[in-house]
């Protein structure tokens, strides 16, 4: 109504909090109904596994040809498999594997790409040049094939260094995070092709700051948004390459229940246990759709263009 | 109030584009005195930005290039400086101030936080002792509650608190000479007077020379000494601020004036206001003789047949016109 303002709406408010770009994400990111539940379904798998083996305490690897392909029961919730292991034990200790796989191959993939696009969003020309067509190169190569051809050759080799669990651990996470670094690399690269031309980096320039000191504290923490984004999808497709190689018989060794090893040794026994394989999947579908909504929260959240 | 603390002489900046070599700066020579204010006008174009910013080597080379010419600051060459030397320069004895106030700013880190850097940077100050200098600094420049609003983000302060904390941030190093570019062309006119006047009290206050960057001629009557007046790549006229507005010779500067809208004349004559025909000639190739020369109504044929020096036409006013003493009569 013209002419009329209510008083309340006038009345200082007091010392209103300050809210940094951070605090703004986290603000946008709750009205995001479906990634705030993804993101609690994601921390309870994530707390589930890191201390889910230590109050389930049924060991993993303990053989009861009594209980054999078992439904589930109160004695093994989610059942057991041919050797009469029971499945929630070994989904809880093989979720552990799935998700440090994820994360860590994210986190290499992150890195490698940021540094690939940095160092191209910042040189220019030839050498922003090679590393694009290098981009592409690895864009462009089969990579099951390629991942199969890989661990196939180096597997027995590392193994024999740094022991078997370590040893595949360390050959997943490289070769996964090796072939997912290209699209954080093409991401980087066009933020900091435009991030580079903004006044506040000419200011900063101008104020004195060197080249390093620009790209670590103007121009990367701008960028960060959109990378953070591809990051969170990257862990899901980190954690659907380990279960493809693990189903493919190429992951972790038998003795290692990673979720998608438990898949291969299901898939024989689907007719008459199908819980077998059912839970494991469960449990990388939630873990894998969860992220990707969390993902997407954080998409809106960290986009500045959308202000709501 | 001493001596030469800049001398920027036959500067030569050009660039490499696809169409060829535009000239951008074609021969520059400015000179700035310890606390003293000098203008320099132009219209788009003109390479006043350009001049500006190479004084601290802040344009991209390549494409830039700085094809000939000397900048001495306090008599050391800054052509030949490498990069490390530069940057030891910038802000700590030459601050820049920008013309986006809105841009300028990075958005993540708090204004506190950003003069805090610079302070550390050039100072090597502890972190506590860098904030507090920020926040004595906002309060210099006039920031309500600056002791708390050090805290906050660029995207909480208005255009022209934010032009307050790009000089405050800029000064913060206590520089002999702060390089204002445009500081007041992105804010509304209440605001610009306002950050003028800061301008003089900072300078004032502080002692430093002030080189000012701008294209319009009431800023410059209100702040400057000195006024260069700069057209296509190069300077066309040099004199007091007084003498200028009273005796402008060039042909260019007296246009500049007539184009300011007056008030007093308004009301009494029915008139339009007076603009420049034509427009700025191309850098890539410009013209021979007097640039000026096809916009002039004065212009004859002597004007296109060689370059018009610039040279003293009485002490202390130079001007870069063959026909100033009878135009200016």
């Amino acid at each position: 109504m013209a002419g009329s303002i209510p008083a309340s709406a006038t009345a200082s408010a007091p010392a209103r909090p300050r809210i940094g770009p951070w605090e703004e994400a986290w603000r946008r990111f709750r009205k995001h109904r479906l990634a705030v539940v993804s993101a609690a379904v994601l921390l309870m798998l994530i707390l589930a596994v890191l201390v889910g083996p230590f109050i389930w305490r049924v060991p993993i690897d303990e053989i009861d040809f009594t209980a054999r392909l078992q439904g589930p029961s109160w004695d093994h919730p989610l059942g057991t498999d041919d050797l009469g292991q029971d499945l929630l034990a070994r989904i809880l200790y093989g979720g552990r594997i799935s998700l440090a796989v994820g994360f860590t191959a994210m986190l290499v993939a992150v890195f490698l790409g940021t540094f690939v696009g940095a160092v191209a969003g910042m040189a220019g020309g030839k050498l922003d040049a090679a590393l694009m067509w290098l981009t592409d190169l690895f864009l462009s190569l089969p990579q099951l094939p390629l991942l199969l051809l890989i661990i196939y050759l180096f597997r027995d080799s590392l193994k024999d260094v740094v022991g078997p669990e370590m040893g595949v651990f360390i050959l997943i996470v490289a070769v996964i995070g090796l072939f997912n670094w290209m699209p954080v690399a093409r991401l980087v690269r066009a933020q900091f092709f435009s991030l580079r031309e903004k006044e506040f980096v000419e200011a900063a320039r101008a104020l004195g700051a060197s080249r390093l000191r620009l790209v670590m504290r103007h121009i990367l923490p701008n960028a960060l948004g959109p990378v953070i984004v591809a990051a969170t999808i990257d862990v899901a497709a980190a954690i659907i390459a380990e279960s493809t190689l693990s189903f493919l018989g190429l992951g972790f060794p038998p003795d290692i229940p990673t979720w998608g090893r438990l898949l291969f040794d299901a898939k024989d026994n689907l007719d008459f246990a199908p819980h077998w394989a059912l839970f494991p999947g469960l449990a990388i579908f939630l873990t894998v759709v969860s992220i990707n909504f969390v993902g997407d929260g954080l998409r809106d959240a960290l986009d500045p263009r959308r202000v709501k | 109030m001493s001596g030469r603390l800049l001398e920027i002489s036959g500067l030569k900046v050009h660039f490499r584009t696809d169409d060829g070599m535009v000239r951008a700066v074609d021969g520059v020579d400015i000179g700035v005195d310890g606390g003293e204010t000098v203008c320099v006008v132009g219209e788009s174009g003109c390479g006043k930005t350009v001049t500006a910013k190479t004084v601290l080597k802040l344009i991209d080379m390549p494409p830039g290039k700085i094809v000939a010419g000397s900048i001495l600051w306090q008599g050391r060459d800054l052509v030949p400086l490498p990069p490390v030397a530069m940057r030891a320069i910038r802000s700590k004895e030459i601050g820049f101030i920008f013309q986006e106030p809105m841009t300028s700013l990075n958005p993540v880190y708090t204004v506190g936080d950003q003069i805090a850097e610079t302070v550390r940077q050039h100072e090597g100050m502890s972190r506590r002792a860098a904030m507090d200098r920020a926040a004595e600094m906002l309060s210099l420049v006039n920031i309500p509650n600056a002791s708390r609003r050090v805290h906050d983000y660029p995207h909480q302060f208005s255009g022209g608190m934010r032009q307050r904390v790009m000089i405050a941030m800029a000064l913060s190093c206590n520089p002999k000479m702060v390089i204002a570019d445009e500081p007041t062309t992105a804010l509304d006119v209440t605001i610009q007077a306002q950050i003028l006047d800061l301008l003089n009290e900072m300078k004032q206050r502080l002692g430093m020379a002030v080189l000012l960057i701008t294209h319009a001629m009431g800023v410059v009557a209100e702040t400057a000494q000195r006024v260069i007046v700069m057209y296509a790549g190069k300077v066309v006229e040099e004199a007091t601020v007084h003498e200028l507005f009273a005796r402008p010779m060039h042909p260019y500067t007296q246009g500049l004036i007539r184009s300011i809208p007056r008030l007093d004349l308004a009301a009494t004559e029915h008139r339009r206001l007076e603009a420049i025909p034509g427009t700025v000639p191309s850098l890539l190739n410009p013209p021979v003789g007097c640039r000026f020369a096809a916009r002039c109504r004065h212009a004859t044929a002597e004007c296109s047949a060689a370059e018009p020096p610039l040279r003293e036409a009485v002490p202390g006013h130079k001007v870069a016109c063959i026909h100033a003493e009878a135009i200016a009569a």
